[in-house]
């Protein structure tokens, strides 16, 4: 595709070799294969996150963007493909990445309360054997404050809303102070409140030099909350800053004829 | 007599009996737990039938061999064997097929106790060794326990039960959350493949009390019964552990106290009892406290459309309605609100124009689904949400003192 040829890809504004790029990236992917049955859903796809920044995956449904995402942190096995995380193996870094699945992807009727879903965040503190300590609990706490969840520690998750529920994963990733975080479709479902509470959070923690990952379906939104955009449809379609890469052009490949012009006209240009 | 049996009072073989029944009611009922809490209940019900052709084969190997084909370690081992072939074929099946899981239970159990059945009836007619006794497998016989047995059953019940303790976080995050847990690193295959030892470890430890038709109630009823009365997981293991003690140890005890009363299926129904209870009486999910908090529900609505009325001015005819905003000091024997009533009324009044908002706003589609015109609004929205609702509705129009 054209647009990948304007946009080399190891040479993204700094021109530095491939190698230190990558070494230097919280996570870089190179040549990413996954499918499911004979029908990949990633094809050979390379992706390199700057640090201390927000980046959104953009894509049309089914065009890979969990899928790449769960395969960069070993969830999905791929076919084929490396990824590195802060120029090391991911297994080395498991402990700096945190992850916030989709959350329609559990069982709400689960009995654990919402605090106890924080905690789980701390799992790699607490070990197999350690007792949970109040210390585990301040933190968890200090967690849901931040995600304004505070009043909600002692409810049963069931009773929770969509929007509140996403605010308790995110709270559990928070828990685990990681450096890099990926998070699939937070905003999908979700009230304005719970919206602007997650969006505010990202941001604290890129201010805290934090690297942030968002799969991201709300086109609306791009040039409002992310600093730099990846665009995929099954392949790398565009991958820079939000103002080069997120144009007009990009969008038509990667939705090809699924947006009016009209609405890409309205969303690129703001 | 029954009294005699549950203070351990009916001799060796009860005793024994009893406390080994106990042992594996705790161990059945923590592991059967974690199979519960992962949704994968009635793989446990393959794996126990499963063992019978290990049982069998190991029988006639032993009894082949010259030795006593009814050595409990022997049977015991082997079906843990074949139970374990088994429950490699449910896996491959599920993974490697587009077979369901279900369907690969159904299969797999049919077949492996099918061949066992027929491997049983050929050791009968070949009247190898001394066979007696190895069809009490199905259904558990207690009759002949030895001691040697009774070490077996509380030896692996322990080990189980320490494997448990040291892996409990890992396995409740793998059925909480299985994406979750395996972006932490955790190896979920090997989570499931452990959970599935612990239980196949039950099972066969089990099979000489319970029988291997019945073992999937000891490894799930008490769960379920659990799960009545709390809503943490690590309560609903512990209670779970305690559920499946008592029912077994009580179950024991019943069926020594009167002659011919087979100890499994008594273990099973004592179980159910306790279920039973719990379904009807446990607090929050129990028959007994739903129909209570249609009452009380009743009397909120009441309480509500009396306050909403009062707000606007309108008179209620319901006497109920009025009985009850007088009983709370909402109203006047007259019917005219209090200043108490004011206030809440108006308040009423408020929080149906911050639902109305929720309510026509599709990404709070499921906040407005706990709507039924009688919740505080602040019990399911965070204060920041309300206050954005506010913003919406702009400044506090309605609010009278």
């Amino acid at each position: 595709m054209e647009i990948v040829k304007t946009q080399p890809q190891d040479d993204l504004s700094t021109g530095q070799a491939p190698e230190a790029k990558m070494a230097q990236s919280p996570l870089a992917i190179r040549g990413l294969t996954v499918s499911y049955g004979e029908k990949p859903a990633v094809f050979s796809v390379d992706m390199t996150v700057e640090p201390g920044q927000m980046t959104a995956i953009i894509g049309p449904n089914g065009a890979g963007k969990s899928t790449l995402l769960k395969a960069a942190l070993g969830i999905v096995a791929p076919l084929s493909g490396r990824v590195s995380v802060f120029g090391r193996s991911l297994e080395e870094q498991r402990a700096r990445i945190a992850y916030v699945p989709q959350r329609a992807s559990v069982d709400w009727d689960f009995p654990t309360r919402v605090i106890d879903v924080v905690l789980m965040g701390l799992y790699r503190e607490l070990g197999l054997l350690g007792r949970i300590r109040g210390m585990h609990r301040a933190k968890a706490l200090d967690c849901l404050e931040r995600v304004g969840m505070g009043d909600f520690a002692a409810r049963q998750i069931g009773q929770l809303s969509g929007g509140q529920q996403q605010r308790v994963f995110l709270a559990r990733a928070l828990a685990q102070g990681a450096d890099l975080y990926l998070l699939d479709e937070p905003f999908a479902g979700v009230d304005a409140a719970t919206e602007k509470a997650i969006i505010s959070v990202l941001k604290s923690l890129r201010e805290a030099g934090k690297t942030v990952v968002v799969v991201h379906h709300d086109l609306a939104t791009v040039t409002e909350y992310f600093d730099r955009v990846f665009l995929i449809n099954t392949r790398r379609v565009a991958e820079g800053p939000v103002a080069e890469s997120f144009t007009e052009e990009t969008l038509q490949a990667a939705y090809g004829g699924r947006l009016a012009t009209s609405q890409i006209d309205k969303l690129a240009r703001v | 007599m029954l009294l005699d049996a549950l203070l351990l009072q009916l001799g060796y073989n009860a005793t024994l009996v009893a406390i080994g029944a106990a042992l594996l009611g705790t161990a059945a009922g923590i592991t059967g737990t974690f199979l519960f809490l992962r949704k994968r209940a009635l793989v446990s019900d393959a794996v126990s039938h499963a063992t019978l052709p290990g049982v069998c084969i190991a029988f006639l190997l032993m009894a082949f061999a010259g030795g006593d084909g009814r050595n409990l370690a022997g049977l015991l081992a082997g079906s843990a064997v074949s139970a374990g072939i088994g429950l490699w074929c449910m896996n491959w099946l599920t993974r490697n097929t587009r077979l369901a899981e279900d369907a690969a239970i159904g299969a797999v159990l049919s077949v492996f106790f099918g061949f066992g059945i027929v491997l049983l009836t050929v050791i009968q007619t070949l009247g190898v060794g001394r066979q007696a006794g190895l069809e009490g497998f199905l259904l558990g016989s207690t009759a002949g326990m030895l001691y040697s047995d009774a070490v077996v059953i509380a030896a692996g019940g322990a080990v189980t039960l320490f494997l448990v303790l040291v892996t409990r976080r890992p396995m409740t995050l793998v059925a909480f959350d299985p994406e979750y847990a395996a972006a932490r690193g955790l190896q979920v295959d090997r989570i499931d493949m452990l959970m599935m030892g612990l239980v196949m470890a039950v099972t066969v430890v089990g099979l000489k009390i319970v029988g291997l038709i019945l073992i999937v109630a000891l490894l799930i009823i008490p769960a379920v019964t659990a799960r009545f009365w709390t809503e943490r997981s690590e309560y609903v293991v512990l209670l779970a552990g305690l559920f499946g003690g008592v029912a077994a140890y009580l179950g024991a005890a019943l069926s020594a106290s009167a002659p011919n009363l087979p100890t499994g299926p008594l273990i099973v129904l004592v179980s159910f009892a306790l279920f039973a209870l719990s379904l009807f009486l446990a607090p929050n999910r129990g028959v007994l406290a739903a129909v209570l908090r249609h009452m009380r529900f009743q009397r909120r609505v009441h309480l509500r459309q009396g306050l909403l009325a009062l707000a606007q001015g309108q008179a209620i005819y319901e006497s109920l309605t009025l009985r009850l905003l007088r009983r709370a000091d909402l109203v006047r024997a007259d019917g005219v609100a209090t200043g108490k009533g004011k206030v809440r009324a108006a308040k009423a009044l408020r929080d149906e124009q911050r639902w109305e908002v929720v309510r026509s706003d599709v990404t709070q589609e499921a906040a407005a689904a706990l709507y039924d015109g009688l919740r505080d609004i602040e019990t399911v929205l965070t204060r920041d949400q309300i206050q954005e609702i506010d913003r919406r509705i702009g400044g506090p129009r309605e609010v009278v003192s």
